[in-house]
């Protein structure tokens, strides 16, 4: 392994590390106002919408992939399955409907 | 099985490792690809798997894989990194609102897992999540990322394309089955996603992907919280 290739590797580890650790570590018993505490408990459900969308639209060239894949998951999680089941179910439908011409 | 309704006392590091497993198959498709084209790009096998061994963080690798194909240099890719991952200090201190209290230690250990998957699952169950849930969730994450870096380095120009690509669908049905349970049983839940959803597709077309997520969830998160009349959390 090149140095400069070893530093790169270094320099980016450190970098996510910075972003994961103070958050857990220095707000460790730290009192926070309600406000504050109901604006992070709201984070992980917003979190999820900017992670979903609009991402999951572009993953293919064909936008009906993402939008076939995005109802079928829901669906699947609606009809109550688990977390794997939902999954392998959305994979399973996009996988059979692509040996079809419906992905063009 | 309702994977969000477990009281503290059942959440065990191997129910942790169990509800992980979406997560480890999640990131299959993603860490394949990675090691694939860590290996067309140039990296050593050795190269490629001290990465995600080291950075553990989707993106920004495969960000720092088409920098330096460009050629561009270290200090640049290590900003660009910084920059991706910023939207992990709200998770974490979102998280730390959950988590079981516990030695800082023990808590910087798990920091360093905190990718959006593996906060995605432990910030989602309901009331307090322990230590031992979170290190679940992580490691086999972890292990999964680390060890399909290898194996698509070896191995992944082989898949069969169908099946390479429907699995890139994988983390997005991870995201939505981990949303879908919360929106059923509160309305906020819903706007909440929703307003992110919106104020990230219009960031997106002018910012980088980092920065629109994490200003998309900040206004969302905040919005939501103001316009509440009453202060009553869905807990």
């Amino acid at each position: 392994m090149s140095t400069e290739m070893f530093l790169l590797i270094i320099g980016m580890a450190i970098a996510t590390y910075i972003t994961r650790m103070p958050g857990l570590v220095f707000f460790n018993g730290v009192n926070v106002s309600p406000r504050l505490e109901g604006i992070l408990k709201n984070v992980p459900y917003a979190a999820l919408g900017a992670l979903i969308f609009p991402g999951a639209l572009f993953i293919h060239d064909n936008m009906l992939f993402g939008i076939v894949g995005i109802v079928s998951a829901f669906i699947i999680s609606f009809l109550g399955g688990s977390l794997i089941v939902v999954v392998l179910g959305s994979i399973a439908i996009l996988t059979l409907l692509s040996f079809t011409p419906f992905f063009g | 099985m309702q994977a969000s309704s477990t009281s503290p006392a059942e959440q065990t590091f191997s129910l942790g490792l169990k509800e992980g497993i979406s997560v480890a198959l999640g990131y299959f498709p993603a860490a394949v690809t990675f090691g694939f084209l860590a290996q067309t790009t140039g990296l050593t096998s050795l190269e490629a798997v001290m990465m995600s061994l080291l950075v553990f963080t989707g993106a920004a690798q495969f960000m720092a894989l088409s920098l330096l194909s460009i050629g561009t240099g270290a200090l640049e890719i290590i900003f660009t990194t910084f920059i991706l991952n910023i939207r992990h200090f709200l998770m974490s201190a979102s998280l730390n609102e959950k988590a079981e209290r516990d030695h800082p230690l023990k808590k910087a250990g798990y920091a360093f897992g905190l990718t959006d998957e593996v906060f995605a699952v432990t910030s989602t169950k309901e009331g307090t999540v322990t230590t031992s849930y979170i290190y679940g969730v992580f490691l086999i994450s972890y292990a999964s990322w680390v060890m399909n870096t290898g194996v698509g380095y070896a191995i992944g120009g082989f898949l069969p394309e169908t099946i390479q690509q429907s699995m890139t669908f994988a983390l997005y049905a991870l995201f939505i089955a981990l949303l879908a349970p919360s929106l059923k049983k509160h309305r906020k839940v819903f706007f909440l996603a929703a307003v992110a959803a919106v104020l990230n597709s219009l960031f997106s077309l002018f910012m980088q992907e980092g920065w629109s997520i994490i200003l998309a969830t900040l206004l969302s998160a905040c919005a939501i919280e103001y316009m509440e009349p009453t202060k009553k959390q869905p807990s």
